[in-house]
């Protein structure tokens, strides 16, 4: 397959959508639930809340948002640099 | 100016609001019906969308259910929210950029199928259709509470308004509406969790409260480990441990993400901002938006239950605080005295033999008819009294519904009164706005998939407004009929089910048709087929006919069981799509040409 913008813009968004659902797993189901009971009793405590815990109702969701802000500023910065800019 | 008075006063302003921006941008296009012709911005949208996203049982319940399950409710915390970020970053730019109005026109388009696409109106048709059941039963409730009428003409005049806005709106005029309704919700939720924070943890912010000190008591201690404390002491799992099984939490959240991310209404929304830079935009106000509500929930639900378990267990009947009465004539709370020592006491399961901690057989409880004598009616401490069987295996005396939480906290907290008529607004907003923006999707699979793109493709602009109204009435009729006559437990069970549904039908077939240029017609109707076949089979099985838990796939419920439905889902897909040929050349390059961001124009239905 020939390396044409569209080809190298795709594989780029590719990667970070991947490396994004990576951070999204583990945050939320790594975390929150498979390590939680282990990271409840050996995590530093936030506030007087378990790590796991605290994840699970708070952390996970905290993060959720900035992944989505980390999102939009990488992707716009992406269809910028491969010149796909639109007007606002 | 007693409570009433305010709460009419709330209510009657919001609904001011909410009908004047309702009448001032209705919809005159089918495409500003639609999509509200593509041009609002994203700020907005994603206020209306949170709004949309946020029903009256989340609103009401989702608080409830925290603070009685603590640890294991986080599986709706993150399930509801961590499933926007699928929908973002997988699903609604490229959506968008594919440039059709509703979910079924890409699913038959980019699978060149009329059976795909028949699927695809089914699932979204009965998807909304459960959500919009509960949602004019909720609107129903809160309105005969609020004026003493029965529950039967609060559906009605429910049903009445979400017409006149949704209906004559279209996509514009809810857009609007919706707007206003997020900032009201947003007051609602907030504003009584700042004021229990202040006076239960000295913290303004209430997310700080819950993991700082209680200090309420006297001496400080950490807040959380109070509350273990009190669960513990009272027979009830370690709030920040839960007992649901690690398989179970896993395929519950993975399923309701899932979900989250099919469900036709919400990924519709991103079709009214202007391109698909503005979607991503509008993701990031939409899910910062619902942050501000889920993340205030745990806390309340915390707060709510030291509360409650404070004020109620040993104290006497005769002067435990009035709002136990009140509730106890709503309904929504009970109490039998059981060893007949006038105090309440509220156990959890681990303090009898039996293990339940039920306080009578059924579960609802069920008063004398009309004709009972007093002593029937009232018992020696003035308690409200039941009809139902005592439940003697457990010292359990309390009976509570998961919807107090949120709209007793103000009560329990002594809250003013003109916070309490806000929070009766705020339930009504949130009840109100999910019932539009689903009744606009339910119109517009009506009109647009069924109507035009299969029945009668020759359907003029005009003529396909037209039948939209028409279709929302009808569908608006169908829900409220079944709002006034619930199929009993049958909504409860069936919003988990419109969640399977979604995540083992549209997700997958939508996730691939994206991402994959080899994926066929025969793959994803295969896929899609058995994915539902297998979620309907199960959740049936278990739900409505006599499956026994120990029957459990690997011991996962049939809340979960999306997840395993959306495997076999995507197994078969790439399965069956292996051994047929190719899409068609023009689709291939219809998907290639989804991944290029700019000139996505504005939506069409064209």
């Amino acid at each position: 397959m020939k390396d044409t913008p569209s080809h190298s813009h795709r594989r780029a968004c590719l990667r970070l959508v991947l490396g994004l659902l990576a951070v999204w797993f583990s945050v939320s189901f790594g975390c929150s639930i498979l390590f939680r009971e282990w990271l409840d009793a050996n995590a530093p405590q936030v506030g007087s809340a378990p790590f796991g815990f605290w994840m699970a109702q708070q952390g996970a969701i905290i993060c959720f948002v900035i992944l989505l802000v980390v999102y939009a500023v990488l992707m716009n910065r992406l269809d910028a640099k491969h010149g796909y800019t639109e007007d606002q | 100016m007693t409570q009433d008075h305010l709460n009419f006063i709330f209510i009657g302003i919001s609904f001011a609001i909410y009908i004047g921006i309702a009448i001032k941008s209705r919809a005159g296009s089918t495409k500003e019906y639609y999509t509200a012709g593509g041009g609002v911005s994203p700020l907005a949208n994603g206020m209306a969308t949170a709004a949309d996203w946020m029903s009256a049982a989340t609103f009401i319940s989702m608080a409830g259910t925290v603070a009685l399950s603590g640890y294991d409710a986080s599986r709706f915390l993150m399930g509801w929210t961590g499933g926007f970020v699928l929908l973002t970053i997988l699903m609604v730019p490229y959506l968008r950029k594919f440039n059709k109005a509703t979910v079924p026109d890409f699913v038959g388009d980019r699978y060149y199928s009329k059976l795909a696409r028949g699927v695809a109106v089914v699932c979204a048709i009965f998807i909304c259709m459960t959500y919009i059941m509960g949602q004019m039963r909720g609107v129903g409730v809160v309105f005969s509470q609020l004026f003493g009428i029965s529950i039967t003409s609060g559906v009605i005049i429910g049903g009445a308004i979400v017409f006149f806005y949704a209906g004559l709106g279209g996509m514009k005029g809810i857009t609007y509406t919706q707007v206003a309704q997020y900032c009201v919700m947003a007051f609602a939720y907030t504003i009584p969790a700042i004021f229990i924070a202040m006076a239960l943890t000295g913290n303004v912010l209430p997310q700080i409260g819950l993991i700082s000190d209680y200090t309420a008591g006297g001496e400080a201690v950490p807040f959380l480990e109070k509350l273990n404390n009190i669960n513990t002491e009272l027979g009830f799992a370690e709030y920040t441990s839960g007992k649901l099984s690690t398989i179970n939490m896993f395929c519950i959240t993975a399923a309701l993400m899932c979900g989250t991310a099919g469900l036709p209404h919400v990924i519709v929304r991103f079709f009214t901002v202007k391109n698909v830079s503005a979607v991503r935009k509008s993701a990031c106000w939409t899910l910062l938006f619902i942050a501000v509500i889920y993340l205030t929930a745990p806390a309340i639900g915390a707060f709510a239950r030291v509360n409650l378990i404070e004020k109620l267990h040993d104290a006497s009947y005769q002067e435990a605080p009035y709002w136990l009465k009140e509730f106890e004539e709503t309904g929504q709370m009970a109490w039998i005295d059981k060893n007949d020592d006038g105090k309440i006491q509220y156990y959890g399961p681990s303090k009898s033999v039996a293990g339940t901690h039920a306080v009578f057989q059924g579960k609802k409880p069920s008063y004398p008819t009309l004709g009972a004598t007093d002593g029937q009616l009232v018992g020696k401490h003035g308690q409200r009294l039941l009809a139902n069987e005592v439940d003697t295996s457990n010292p359990n005396e309390l009976w509570f519904g998961n919807d107090i939480m949120v709209m007793a906290n103000p009560h329990m907290a002594g809250l003013p009164m003109w916070v309490i008529a806000l929070l009766m607004a705020g339930c009504i907003a949130a009840a109100l706005s999910t019932a539009a923006g689903l009744l606009l999707v339910l119109s517009t699979s009506i009109s647009h998939d069924l109507m035009k793109r299969i029945l009668k493709p020759d359907l003029s602009d005009r003529e396909e407004v037209r039948y939209a109204r028409i279709a929302s009435f009808l569908a608006l009729a169908v829900a409220v009929y079944f709002g006034i006559n619930p199929p009993s437990q049958f909504i409860a069970k069936t919003v988990a089910f419109a969640f399977g549904l979604a995540a083992s039908s549209f997700f997958p077939a939508l996730l691939m048709g994206i991402f994959s240029k080899r994926m066929n017609r025969e793959g994803a109707i295969a896929g899609m087929l058995c994915g539902i076949l297998f979620t309907f089979g199960y959740i049936i099985y278990f739900q409505f006919l006599d499956g026994t838990p120990d029957q459990y796939l690997l011991g996962i419920t049939p809340e979960g069981i999306g997840f395993v439905g959306m495997l076999i889902n995507f197994v078969v897909a790439f399965l069956v799509s292996a051994f047929t040929p190719a899409p068609p050349q023009k689709v291939q390059e219809m998907v290639e040409n989804i991944h290029i961001p700019s000139g996505s124009g504005e939506a069409s239905h064209h």
